[in-house]
């Protein structure tokens, strides 16, 4: 009777499994890309992946072949126990994966330059506006920051779909990395840096964002929403998000980054403007000085900072 | 007086008294470990135990400790990745959906990366030097005995301070390379990253004097005739991979102590504040990381090009290829290490850079797997285990370079990085190339050190069972992984990734049966040993024939002293060549043989130094203080005072031991 319950329970879990996995051959994220630089990279990931099979296929094959074909059961093959050294073949040795390498490494260069994060996507044209958003990782949460609006989030993300978007990424303490799979390159929030992202939405959805850098213990409830909506769609949701009480000035953001986990969605209608380069400077709190200011102490005292000065941009210089 | 041991917020026995799974694991622990002191007292196996293995400086009997040490550490963390399979497929949408905590999950995952590279792989690929180098160099031991036996020690200490972390404190929840600040006092306070910091610098160290030993044996104790060009492969990529041990070694101690001064005495090396910087510790460490994966893979690949020739019954393919390639991914390996962080933000030049040389590596790896290839063609195959396990290799292995050459593409990095998919990339490479290729050699090298070879039909069942084990856990990571899966997740909130994760356990269960046949396959040579009472008896050197190097021109297993003549190389393939010229063993005229006398002073500076370990992660400052004194004191003290001269073998007893050997031939009609 019991058994009876059992293999009834067995079917259904192998009745699920194969179930969803009908289903989730449809969720493949990173090969369903809904933007620019995503489809590009799929592009790319097939392209080598193909690539390589042209090489790794036919030496699988071989492996299996000459295990039979030469096995010694088999005696009236040929045999040649002294044989080691050939150079024709050892040309095509080195000389095939030799061959293949310098396409990838073209193809590796090309890409890498075209998509370079840092930099404004090649398909938009100079004067094309981008929306910028600061992103902060925090223990363990994502606070998203629309300069341009003066509104921030948390852990929700909304952008107009067909506009590029211009991320800066830091983290407060520990470290993380910023993943929209559908959108495509991830990117680390690192502490005391400012790392630069540019993506583009080409289709509506919703798309999930996953946190890419083991955080500590509530990493894995530092899941996030990015929307791509339309642009009136987006203006709406800027006005919902300006009728939050909540606003982010540098009290808020301290009492922000005390850890909690599985953070629900927030909204706060102003925000501090210079909160984003105190944080990646370091300075939040009253009083504190700001790493740039106190490197260039540091590099005027000393002789090497100075002649490395004349590098210098003379952008921040008193 | 006891440091952090009496102090109440630093949870000494928090996980025993609240994770029953420790309680369970620790008492199971103690309980095998009071078996086995039971076992020794009562056969009394003590004075034994002391003089053939503890104090020994033969570097067969070093050899084989190393093996089993790394054969437990293999359980160890198994465990620990059964565990995590478990965990994740149960747990769906909440924090409390699987079995394990955060803190305990977080925990497992860092112990088993830790263990399996520091603890399981690095004692493995020792063991395999230490056993099989002098051998097939021809010579009568390692350069420097005694540094062995201290390596040995050492190692074992570390091994033991990871292993109290279970029940004492905790263990370190930062991932296996400890980024900070993560790592810092900020973010893990409490003794985790201490035990972790310590028990690495301690295998660190006894890497180290490994490495320096095995570059001194290869470069000056070859038999006479064995030029470079002639030596075995196998020794050829050990040189390479301990060049290399000695080249980054070093940096992963420096960046610990780094790490450690910044945790330890408050300076800011790597912290946020204080002008500290994290990014610098993970250039270090990668520094350090990356060649320490081609440390695990060029032996593996040295294993491969000795066993395939013998069961192709053949030479192998390309020698000088081989070498070459070797030392081409010796230096490439240095300039790759920015690949593991193309999400840095590193700009063009960097990434393209780095992404070439790693491209430019899978060239030589290539060579490898073709020349392997070559090498079976118009051979004569036979499939004795050892060489399934190099076909189950290189048939998976470069299915693994396939994944890594498309990570070693930036752009295409963006997407993978720190996802399942480079989880599954790494174990296809780590099991489908360094545990296959290793597993080859311990069942190629098995009858050697014991006369028997491991018991057949298990041997095939543990080799499907890790074979299709491994395709069944790790094909649905890559899945996963594309899927939008982070890595060390402890639970997830897509409904549709839990069947993937549901497969991957059940393949983590096949890879358990194919552990469960290799313990009852070594269970059965253990209860041999135990009918001959520790002396196995001596049998023909050559048990799978056609074996070319000269470690198989010996008795199985091989007399104290290795060589009764030191013999005279004139080809590569050394053996082959003696058997094709008709080559007739001496079995007279033996003169005294000189070997180096035993000593303890190696074990009592490994416990030491375990105590200084444990007094540093406690915080116990006057028992590290007595304990590393005492550790500098008894090596000095062994160096200046103790009995160091050695001992002879008397032409007697070499006589008769090689009679012995002459007889068991006699017995088996082989003419030698």
């Amino acid at each position: 009777m019991l058994w009876v319950g059992w293999k009834k329970k067995i079917f259904n879990i192998f009745a699920i499994v194969g179930l969803s996995f009908l289903l989730s051959a449809c969720k493949i994220l990173v090969l369903q890309p809904e933007g620019l630089v995503a489809k590009a990279q799929r592009t790319l990931i097939i392209t080598s992946f193909v690539l390589m099979l042209c090489i790794v296929i036919p030496v699988m094959i071989a492996i299996v072949v000459f295990a039979i074909k030469y096995h010694v059961s088999n005696k009236d093959r040929e045999y040649l126990p002294e044989w080691s050294e050939s150079y024709s073949i050892e040309c095509f040795t080195w000389g095939v994966p030799i061959l293949i390498i310098t396409v990838l490494a073209i193809l590796s260069g090309y890409f890498t330059y075209r998509y370079e994060p840092s930099k404004s996507l090649p398909i938009l044209r100079a004067d094309e506006k981008s929306l910028q958003i600061d992103a902060i990782a925090l223990e363990w949460k994502w606070l998203f920051i629309y300069p341009e609006y003066g509104i921030a989030t948390i852990n929700e993300i909304y952008a107009p779909t067909g506009q590029q978007v211009f991320m800066q990424l830091t983290a407060e303490s520990v470290m993380n990395a910023f993943w929209v799979p559908q959108l495509g390159t991830v990117i680390y929030a690192m502490p005391q840096m400012n790392a630069k992202l540019h993506l583009f939405s080409e289709k509506n959805g919703s798309f999930i964002g996953m946190p890419a850098h083991y955080s500590g213990e509530g990493f894995s409830g530092m899941g996030f929403k990015w929307y791509s909506v339309s642009r009136d769609a987006f203006e709406n949701w800027v006005a919902r998000v300006r009728q939050s009480s909540l606003k982010l000035d540098r009290s808020t953001y301290v009492a922000l980054t005390r850890k909690s986990k599985r953070n629900s969605v927030l909204y706060f209608s102003g925000i501090n403007k210079d909160l984003y380069y105190r944080v990646v400077n370091r300075c939040v709190l009253a009083g504190s000085k700001c790493n740039e200011d106190l490197m260039r102490l540091a590099a005027g005292k000393s002789l090497w900072g100075r002649i490395c000065s004349v590098f210098d941009d003379g952008v921040n210089s008193e | 007086m006891f440091g952090r041991l009496t102090d109440p917020t630093a949870g000494v026995l928090f996980a025993l008294q609240n994770e029953p799974i420790v309680l369970f694991t620790v008492l199971i622990l103690l309980g095998v470990t009071a078996l086995v002191l039971a076992v020794l007292t009562f056969f009394g196996l003590w004075k034994t135990f002391w003089c053939n293995w503890i104090t020994t400086v033969d570097h067969k009997r070093i050899g084989i400790m190393y093996v089993i040490l790394a054969l437990i550490m293999l359980i160890r963390g198994f465990a620990d990745a059964i565990m995590m399979r478990v965990h994740q497929a149960m747990a769906l949408g909440s924090e409390h959906a699987g079995y394990l905590s955060p803190d305990h999950y977080n925990q497992i995952f860092t112990a088993h990366g830790t263990i399996m590279i520091f603890f399981m792989a690095t004692p493995f690929l020792f063991g395999f030097f230490n056993y099989v180098i002098p051998l097939q160099l021809g010579a009568r031991d390692v350069a420097f005995p005694f540094l062995n036996n201290l390596g040995f020690w050492i190692t074992c200490a570390g091994a033991l301070l990871i292993n109290i972390s279970l029940g004492l404190g905790n263990f370190a929840r930062v991932g296996w390379l400890a980024y900070p600040p993560l790592s810092e006092l900020t973010g893990s306070p409490d003794t985790g990253v201490d035990y972790y910091l310590w028990s690495l610098q301690l295998s660190g160290i006894a890497t180290t004097m490994g490495a320096i030993n095995f570059i001194a044996t290869i470069i000056k104790m070859r038999a006479p005739g064995m030029s470079m060009m002639k030596m075995p492969i196998f020794c050829w990529t050990a040189l390479v991979t301990n060049i290399l041990i000695l080249a980054i070694y070093p940096v992963l101690a420096a960046t610990f102590l780094l790490l450690a001064s910044d945790r330890y005495l408050g300076m800011h090396f790597f912290t946020n504040d204080g002008s500290g910087n994290p990014m610098v510790y993970v250039n270090y460490i990668w520094m350090f990381g990356h060649p320490e994966v081609y440390v695990l893979i060029l032996p593996a690949f040295g294993i491969l090009s000795e066993v395939i020739p013998t069961f192709s019954s053949k030479r192998l393919f390309g020698y000088t290829s081989m070498v070459w390639a070797t030392i081409v991914i010796l230096i490439l390996s240095f300039l790759v290490w920015v690949h593991h962080f193309f999400t840095m933000g590193g700009g063009v030049t960097v990434n393209t850079f780095f992404s070439v040389a790693t491209m430019i590596i899978a060239v030589p790896t290539g060579v490898k797997i073709f020349n392997w290839l070559f090498t079976m063609y118009k051979g004569r195959i036979r499939f004795d285990l050892p060489m399934l396990w190099c076909l189950g290799m290189m048939f998976t292995f470069v299915g693994g370079g396939l994944a890594g050459v498309m990570l070693s593409l930036p752009a295409a990095d963006w997407q993978f990085h720190n996802s399942l998919f480079l989880v599954a990339h790494f174990h296809h490479t780590i099991i489908g190339g360094v545990v296959f290729g290793y597993l080859a050699g311990f069942v190629y090298w098995f009858p050697k050190a014991f006369g028997l070879k491991l018991n057949r039909v298990l041997g095939l069942i543990s080799f499907f069972g890790w074979f299709f084990g491994f395709y069944l856990s790790f094909f649905p990571l890559y899945i996963l992984g594309l899927m939008g899966a982070s890595r060390r997740l402890q639970y997830y909130m897509e409904p549709s990734w839990q069947p993937l994760f549901i497969v991957a356990m059940i393949g983590a269960f096949v890879i358990a049966i194919g552990i469960l046949c290799m313990a009852l396959q070594v269970l059965i040579v253990i209860w041999y040993g135990v009918k001959y009472k520790g002396n196995l008896p001596v049998q023909k050197n050559d048990p799978w024939g056609d074996t070319r190097t000269l470690e198989w021109s010996i008795s199985s297993p091989p007399p104290a002293y290795n060589f009764a003549n030191i013999p005279q190389v004139k080809t590569r393939d050394a053996y082959w060549n003696m058997k094709e010229e008709g080559y007739v063993r001496q079995t007279k005229n033996f003169t005294k043989i000189h070997m180096p006398s035993n000593t303890s002073a190696g074990f009592w500076t490994g416990m030491l130094s375990l105590v200084v370990g444990f007094g540093l992660v406690w915080h116990i400052w006057w028992l590290v203080i007595i304990s590393f004194i005492s550790a500098i004191l008894v090596i000095i003290l062994y160096s200046f005072f103790g009995d160091n001269s050695g001992y002879y073998l008397s032409a007697e007893y070499v006589q008769k031991t090689e009679d012995h050997f002459s007889a068991c031939l006699e017995s088996e009609g082989i003419r030698l």
